[in-house]
């Protein structure tokens, strides 16, 4: 392996302006919907007093999710010491920010009171765990840029390690936190489990490599720098293992409700009984999970890195359609608060809620997605977070192994 | 001459600090201490001695009589909100059961059930989901940022987000855009030791409200006698409102 040179993207290209022009203006956009939103009220957006959380928080809390995954890639450099991913870990810090951020914009725009965040900044209930996520993401975001500082400024690079493992573990606590979000919500038969958590981790693994894989490919691919196959095929095997276990994880967190007889009606309404089951059958497991392992691991597609882009694309459409049916789905199912009764109200007692996600709810979230993107383009013009090469040569440490044979 | 200096630098210190002062009460703003609910009695500070409740005899709650919700609709300045529609709040709803097995049917009110464990209070993460001293649950509508995550967490879905810019609200119940509320208990209403609204609205006296820490009240005295049960008790958030003959 040669001495890796790392360097900024030179950014002075039509398409880097065109990039960076359109996705400035999907964040005006996003900005505009998001006064909208706040002008009128939430009024006009799809969500109601049945469906309290909607699209922009699926938005969202993928991106949250994917943030913590995102940075996995580092920690197994630092933290496990695979020099194969080592000329990734800036990047993989850079993007895992950028994600964060993206993700907590919306969340923040998506407030009944947004111009009440320093009301949030200073009050805290330490027995919500919204509290805790609060900071959960701003350690993150603070032991994160240590890290990169320690990866990226070389006088410091002997504490990269140290700072690696500070940075796993938090991120483990972190998505921890933001799965039992919904594992502590005891009132509802579709969220209240423990399994929440360790799912919420294992997901976060693989939206994470899928995004880092798409932002590195095209980083490299846009500026002609070479990004070798080993690379590439390393990370889509990762990326494989990683889908293969959160499709255990939601087997086992379903086979445990069919279980038990009390969850057969939630458990019909997820798996059969409305569109959230087709959501979740089609997308989810049948594009998002089956498919992407076909790509993955088919001796027919293994190696054609068009299809390791497509399967990145499609966990990342699945991991969208999994959050979907989380937390739309999870609402819609009707509260039992009378167990044995049929139920009916004039506030859709016993009803499964209705939920159409409105324009300005899928400009913020679309908004979100753009936020992170500009951060990472505008950094890695600003600073050297990419290897001027990924060729095999360059950064496969059994390159000469093979070479011999 | 030195004498003369520190005079002046003291009351240019007492003019800044007394600028900051009011700048500073200007900027928290008035709402926060005018709207402030009142301890019971004025003055003093309510204390756990009390536990509000409520009993609801089922058996006396008429099918298609809504008298309850509209009363907490007027009283508490939501009237507009009534209409059979997603987004509208509603602190209180009658919920028709009808039991699967039997077929028997009954028709109760259900609002904030004021549990001892809310956990609303718990998963609030600025802390304006509260319950004070004497079991009333609320919402503090000045530190409360939209979040909605009380409303996830309810399990009796008492809670309702303002979807809408709302006007002519009444000051001794503030409401606003943005924010969750939920029945108060008629909180203004209790402080003078007067019952809630649809308390008082029940032609039929299916509802009694009291202090179910006083073992001579009415209340106390009826839960103690006569089977009743909480909405969920399974949960153990321990609601401030029974229910009989369900």
């Amino acid at each position: 392996m040669k001495k890796l040179v790392y360097a900024e993207i030179e950014g002075k290209s039509k398409g880097f302006l065109k990039l960076a022009g359109g996705l400035l203006a999907l964040i005006g956009i996003a900005l505009s919907a998001a006064y909208y939103m706040e002008h009128n009220g939430h009024i006009v957006t799809g969500m109601n007093n049945q469906i309290v959380w909607g699209l922009p928080h699926v938005f969202a809390i993928f991106l949250i999710v994917a943030a913590s995954g995102a940075l996995n890639v580092a920690s197994i450099s630092s933290v496990f010491g695979k020099t194969a991913y080592k000329p990734l870990a800036p990047l993989s810090g850079l993007v895992s920010i950028a994600l964060l951020l993206g993700g907590l914009s919306i969340l923040l725009l998506d407030l009944g009171r947004p111009d009440r965040l320093i009301v949030a900044m200073t009050h805290y209930n330490f027995s919500s765990i919204f509290t805790w996520n609060i900071l959960l993401y701003n350690g993150f975001f603070a032991i994160v840029i240590v890290y990169l500082w320690t990866l990226m400024e070389g006088q410091y690079n002997k504490y990269s390690r140290h700072a690696g493992m500070v940075a796993f573990v938090w991120r483990l606590i972190l998505t921890t936190g933001t799965g039992s979000i919904f594992g502590f919500l005891v009132a509802r038969e579709t969220y209240d489990a423990a399994i929440m958590a360790p799912m919420f981790i294992v997901m976060s693994f693989s939206f994470g490599l899928a995004v880092f894989i798409l932002i590195l490919y095209a980083s490299y691919h846009c500026t002609g720098r070479p990004l070798g196959m080993s690379t590439m095929k390393r990370l889509k095997n990762l990326l494989g293992v990683f889908v293969a276990g959160v499709m255990f994880l939601v087997t086992i967190f379903h086979l445990t409700n069919l279980y038990a007889a009390e969850h057969d009606s939630v458990e019909h309404f997820m798996l059969s009984g409305s569109g959230y089951a087709f959501i979740f059958w089609f997308f989810q497991i049948g594009l998002g999970s089956i498919l992407p392992l076909v790509y993955f691991y088919h001796s027919k597609f293994k190696d054609n890195v068009k299809y390791m882009l497509r399967g990145a694309g499609l966990v990342i459409l699945g991991g969208f359609s999994q959050l979907y049916v989380i937390i739309i789905g999870g609402q819609a199912y009707p509260l039992e608060l009378f167990p044995g009764y049929e139920v009916s109200s004039s506030f859709y007692d016993g009803e499964v809620a209705k939920y159409f996600p409105s324009l300005p709810e899928i400009l913020l979230g679309i908004g979100g997605i753009a936020i992170a993107l500009f951060v990472v383009l505008f950094a890695i013009k600003l600073l050297k977070f990419l290897p001027v090469s990924l060729a095999d040569e360059d950064v496969d440490p059994h390159y000469k192994v093979k070479s011999t044979d | 001459m030195n004498q003369a200096k520190d005079l002046s630098d003291h009351s240019r210190r007492k003019f800044i600090g007394g600028s900051v002062g009011v700048a500073g009460a200007m900027l928290i703003g008035p709402g926060i201490f005018l709207h402030q609910v009142q301890a019971k009695p004025d003055g003093e500070a309510v204390t756990n001695k009390v536990r509000w409740g409520m009993l609801v005899d089922t058996s006396k709650c008429a099918t298609g009589c809504d008298d309850c919700v509209n009363a907490c609709a007027k009283e508490n300045g939501w009237a507009n909100e009534t209409g059979p529609n997603e987004v509208n709040v509603q602190w209180i709803r009658k919920v028709d059961l009808k039991d699967k097995k039997t077929g028997r049917e009954a028709s109760l009110p259900v609002m904030c059930q004021h549990c001892a464990e809310p956990p609303c209070v718990d998963v609030c993460p600025t802390g304006a989901s509260f319950k004070r001293e004497d079991g009333i649950v609320l919402v503090d509508k000045h530190t409360c940022i939209g979040c909605r995550y009380c409303m996830m967490a309810c399990p009796y879905k008492a809670r309702s987000f303002v979807h809408s810019p709302v006007e002519n609200h009444d000051d001794y119940m503030p409401r606003g855009m943005g924010v969750v509320e939920s029945c108060t208990f008629c909180v203004h209403l209790v402080d003078k030791d007067k019952s809630p609204a649809c308390v008082t609205s029940c032609k039929e006296k299916a509802l009694l409200f009291g202090d179910l820490n006083n073992k001579n009240s009415e209340i106390a005295i009826r839960v103690a006698k006569e089977n009743s049960r909480q909405i969920r008790q399974d949960l153990k958030t321990d609601p401030g409102i029974r229910y009989q003959g369900i």
